[in-house]
């Protein structure tokens, strides 16, 4: 049994007797007789490290680990340089705390404010926080941010991730703020509808680029719509497409977020992620949670500090905007060390990669018989009719080969990045080919 | 220190990846004006810049950490490497549901033991974090009182002394907080509490051991008054390291509870995340958790789900940590560990409290709380000034003014992996700054010394607030 | 310490200074000493309500929020913005910085005079 105490029976003894406890029980002398336990818990018995290393090996080992993967729908399967984890397996960014102590916690501060101007770069916005838990939580955050007394309804597109919408419907039961769906047309968000439920009392209106279909919204339109009528406009934007895509700033809008899971971070079965939250300089106060700022020390020297501490909860309490007190730093130093590893030019390749394999991959789809569902533009994502999905997907996977999400029986949201390859996607289509029995031969 | 954008020289970079090998294709959509202003540099130097800052960062791994209420216990290296196993990294969250067979059965595993360790039904796992752990709480008591049409219950009533997050988190639920005294010794205050209750109660929130570090012996009693109310008790676990196996705030009476993973459970913080935040409730509460769990190897949504608190099933990897070490300990470890925590934590108060005035001179738990009030009065020297004179003495300041009911707090919570050896220095070290700070008052204010820097500017900081780096360009 | 014979003065540390129909309202020296360095203000907008006795915004320093109360019940008809990027001068020079002034007044709280005040104070501290 592996127990990480490492004081001997007799040193404990010597300390119950140093303190004055005739033994653990007199200890806990304020548990009431009715509570103490007296039998062992029904746990099992502890074991040695490799006892326990065998037994987490073996549940690792009841999982399959797909050979090719064409799946995304908010979880992406990138390349991951060796270096990234490498410097965050570093002990001192492992086990340290949530830096209180700026003194002897530079190293962490400073990669918070790196991030945080990562962030601020990629999205086109002035303020960034430390992260939050997730892309949704980000999402539902950013739908707090923007509302008060007087403007309390939240809009969110039909094309928003299903998971960021629960997430915002569930904060919002808390807070007894209504969310309203704006309807979709060919899997994009109607304008005509978005302008028609735009009330005085709408706070902000949420829209996903690229999309959850991963179409390109055309978002000039809906910004005006928003923004005439004085509410907020919220984009959450999948952090690497914005190497290349038109930026939240760019575009007017007040609040980005995001699920910044492709910059560096593993599946993992869908966590830990990182959220991330940026916001126009107006705004900045009203973000959540952490926020490193820059100062000097008693001799002058640059140095880091969680600072703009009073909009949180351990001052504000109740009225706190958030109760956000641990977040994800160590994902956040995580996308940092792939983004200065990768650099802009290496980011500018995985976006270009990512969108032309995808694209590559529709056309080969559309020559096999699956045609585009809807005749949108779309950047690495993208849905396809099916005649039976479940008999592709099987298929595939009879060929390790994980297919796209099926939204129904006859629709596949697919997804390619830079880690799949042309031989890859041809023996995908190949393998679909013979399924659906369309130009099996070629 | 320079940044990294402070290193950066244009055209420098590491290729990671191959050639393209499909037509290009760029999209017709607007695109962005400029590039990204990212750091551009060699590996050798990413890889410096980390261990520069690593250089400048205190871990556990670097020495004692007795930041109260924080539970800096060591973290198992096993930990680590478990949840670094390729058949757990490299799982996509919407894999069909017979491929991830072995994930399931974390959940499934961990659900178990944690409802067993805490005397729960059931548990979500989705939350991330300790708050976001709260927050769900607070909304299965919010979805309870609907279900039941009893919408007069709209108030949560939470003591003084409680972690700030407490009072955020039933703001977020949409509950109007009621903060109730606690009395001299520390504990609940049954009087107040008696009369706060009522038809209004939607609940309770409380921490035990409280946030002082003191178990209420009033426990039960607090329960039944909530109880007979017609309210439901909540117990913030953010103190489970001092009881777990010892007792179970299931029999204490609570309906629900969240844990800190990275408190009690050992996974690492990582400067300030991910954490892991459970929440547990009595089988009346199961059917609106949110989330699916693993059931008999299938992902299921409880009937009456509140939805999603976060997306997919939580910070997996952490929860495959907590389960590594809740191996290793066993059924006969988990109550060694926190008694172990609470003799340690007793130890250092017995050999602290002749120079150390402690504000509830009682028996603690794992940790206890010192008010510096009387120093300050004397001398001038602050709660502050002795954390900032213990970092040059090598070790993390234990956390200061917390709670904030303690005036010049400082809560000191040693955990049970350290060693009687690392007590008795510290201890020394403890007293030898005091004796410094009544020796020479005036010296105090310049501590630390000995650090990378100096104590910082917070006022400048927060009054002209520069959160990025500013480009020349 | 300061007290400005020409002010009126709250029981929770706000100075009023009337204006024809309308008054300026700040926080007192003794409020700024207690508080420390200020580094924001969170104000009311133009036009909204502030109740006699009821918090219309908060002052921050780096470690504590502290509420400020309204002294009359009236309408806001300017908020000193400036503060926000000099928050200082609440505390170098606080009866000079006015946060709102408010207009339409209709209630007033109890107001002590400067040598109540000043006592109020004394006995306080």
């Amino acid at each position: 049994m592996a127990v990480y105490v490492p004081n001997t029976e007799q040193e404990q003894q010597a300390m119950l007797k140093a303190c004055g406890f005739a033994d653990v029980r007199d200890m806990y002398r304020d548990v009431p007789d009715s509570v103490y336990l007296t039998e062992p818990l029904d746990l099992p018995e502890g074991q040695s490290e490799l006892a326990v290393r065998r037994k987490i090996e073996a549940m690792a080992a009841e999982n399959h680990v797909f050979r090719h993967i064409f799946r995304g729908a908010g979880a992406y399967n990138h390349y991951i340089p060796s270096i990234v984890h490498t410097v965050t397996d570093k002990e001192e960014f492992k086990t340290a705390y949530t830096p209180y102590q700026a003194e002897i916690s530079q190293g962490v501060l400073q990669s918070i404010f790196e991030y945080q101007t990562n962030i601020c770069e990629l999205t086109g916005l002035d303020a960034s926080n430390a992260s939050v838990y997730d892309g949704a939580v980000a999402a539902a955050e950013a739908c707090e941010m923007c509302h008060d007394r007087k403007r309390s309804r939240i809009l969110v597109s039909g094309t928003v991730d299903p998971h960021i919408l629960s997430v915002v419907r569930t904060y919002s039961f808390g807070r007894n703020v209504e969310v309203v769906e704006v309807p979709v047309r060919d899997g994009a968000t109607d304008p005509e509808a978005l302008k028609a439920l735009m009330t005085p009392d709408t706070a902000c209106f949420l829209v996903q680029q690229p999309n959850y279909y991963g179409i390109l919204e055309a978002i000039e339109p809906l910004e005006q719509i928003v923004h005439e009528a004085k509410a907020k406009l919220i984009m959450s934007c999948n952090p690497m497409t914005l190497a290349v895509l038109k930026t939240p700033g760019e575009y007017g809008a007040d609040v980005a977020v995001g699920e910044a899971q492709p910059l560096g971070l593993p599946l993992s079965f869908g966590g830990p992620y990182i959220g991330y939250m940026a916001s126009t300089a107006k705004m900045m106060r009203s973000l959540p949670g952490r926020i490193v700022g820059q100062t000097v020390d008693h001799e002058g020297n640059r140095a880091f500090v969680l600072t703009l501490q009073a909009r949180e909860q351990h001052i504000r309490r109740e009225k706190a905007s958030s109760n956000i007190c641990s977040n994800e730093a160590l994902c956040a130093m995580q996308t940092a060390v792939y983004l200065a590893a990768v650099g802009p030019q290496g980011l500018k390749t995985v976006a270009e990669q990512c969108a032309a394999k995808a694209h590559y991959l529709q056309k080969q789809l559309e020559e096999a018989g699956l045609k585009l569902a809807y005749d949108q533009p779309f950047f690495h994502e993208f849905v396809t009719e099916v005649p039976d999905a479940e008999q592709i997907l099987k298929a595939l996977e009879e060929k390790d080969i994980l297919g796209g999400l099926p939204l129904d029986d006859h629709h596949l949201l697919w997804c390619a990045t830079e880690m799949n390859t042309k031989e890859e996607i041809d023996e995908t289509v190949q393998i679909i080919r013979s399924v659906v029995g369309k130009g099996a031969e070629a | 220190m320079k940044l990294v954008f402070e290193r950066s020289r244009a055209g420098r970079g590491t290729a990671y990846f191959p050639p393209l090998d499909v037509p290009a294709w760029t999209p017709e959509t607007p695109l962005r004006e400029q590039p990204p202003r990212l750091a551009e540099l060699p590996e050798t130097e990413v890889d410096r810049h980390y261990t520069e800052l690593a250089k400048q960062t205190y871990g556990v791994n670097d020495g004692f950490y007795p930041l109260g209420s924080c539970t800096m216990k060591y973290n198992p290296k096993i930990n680590e490497d478990m949840a670094a196993l390729p058949g757990f990294t490299g799982l996509h969250p919407l894999q069909p549901e017979h491929t991830v067979q072995g994930a399931l059965k974390v959940l499934a595993d961990t659900e178990k033991y944690l409802c067993e360790i805490t005397g729960m039904d059931a548990m979500t796992l989705q939350p991330a974090a300790g708050a976001h752990g709260e927050f769900t709480g607070l909304l299965l008591i919010k979805a309870y009182h609907k279900s039941r049409g009893d919408e007069m219950r709209t108030k949560i009533i939470v003591p003084d002394s409680a972690h700030g997050t407490n009072p955020a988190s039933a703001s977020m639920a949409g509950f109007e907080v009621i903060s109730i005294d606690s009395d001299e010794r520390g504990f609940v205050n049954l009087e107040e509490l008696k009369k706060a209750v009522g038809p209004d109660t939607a609940g309770l929130m409380l921490t035990n051991p409280n946030t002082v570090g003191l178990f209420d012996p009033q426990i039960l009693e607090i329960t039944r008054i909530v109880h007979e109310a017609g309210g439901l008790c909540y117990y913030d676990g953010a103190n489970l390291n001092a009881v777990m196996g010892i007792a179970r705030p299931g029999d204490m009476g609570f309906d629900v509870v969240h844990l800190n993973l990275h408190k009690t459970f050992s996974t690492p913080h990582g400067g300030g995340g991910p954490g892991s935040g459970p929440s547990g409730c009595k089988a009346f509460l199961a059917q609106f958790l949110p989330g699916v769990r693993a059931v008999d190897g299938t992902l299921t949504r409880a009937e009456h789900s509140i939805g999603d608190v976060r997306s997919f099933y939580g910070n997996f990897l952490v929860v495959v940590k907590a389960l590594t070490y809740i191996l290793s300990i066993g059924a006969s470890g988990v109550p060694k560990t926190a008694a172990n925590a609470v003799l340690n934590a007793n130890y250092m108060k017995e050999k602290l409290k002749d120079l150390y005035p402690m504000a509830f001179d009682h028996v603690c738990m794992h940790e206890f709380v010192m008010s510096l009030e009387q120093m300050k009065k004397d001398t001038g020297v602050t709660a502050m000034d002795i954390a900032k004179a213990l970092l040059d003495g090598g070790i993390h300041p234990p956390t200061m003014y917390f709670p904030l009911i303690v005036h010049e707090a400082l809560m000191v919570e040693p955990t049970e992996t350290e060693t009687k050896e690392t007590l008795d220095e510290v201890i020394d070290l403890f007293r030898k700054v005091y004796e410094e700070a009544i020796a020479h008052p005036e010296t105090m204010a310049e501590k630390p010394e000995h650090t990378p820097i100096r104590r910082p500017d917070e006022v400048q900081a927060a009054r002209n607030p520069i959160i990025r780096y500013a480009f020349e360009d | 310490m300061n007290f400005p014979k020409d002010l009126q003065y709250t029981r929770t540390h706000e100075w009023i200074r009337y204006e024809g129909e309308s008054a300026y309202i700040g926080i007192t020296d003794y409020a700024q000493d207690q508080l420390g360095d200020l580094v924001f203000v969170n104000l009311p907008e133009v036009g909204d309500e502030v109740m006699a006795g009821e918090p219309f915004g908060d002052v921050e320093s780096v470690k504590a929020v502290s509420d400020i109360n309204a002294p009359v019940t009236g309408v806001v008809e300017e908020a000193n913005e400036a503060l926000a990027d000099t928050p200082e001068a609440m505390n170098e020079d606080p009866y000079e910085a006015w946060l709102i002034k408010v207009g339409e007044i209709s209630a007033t709280v109890d107001l002590m005079d400067a040598e109540a005040y000043e006592a109020f104070v004394a006995e306080e501290g």
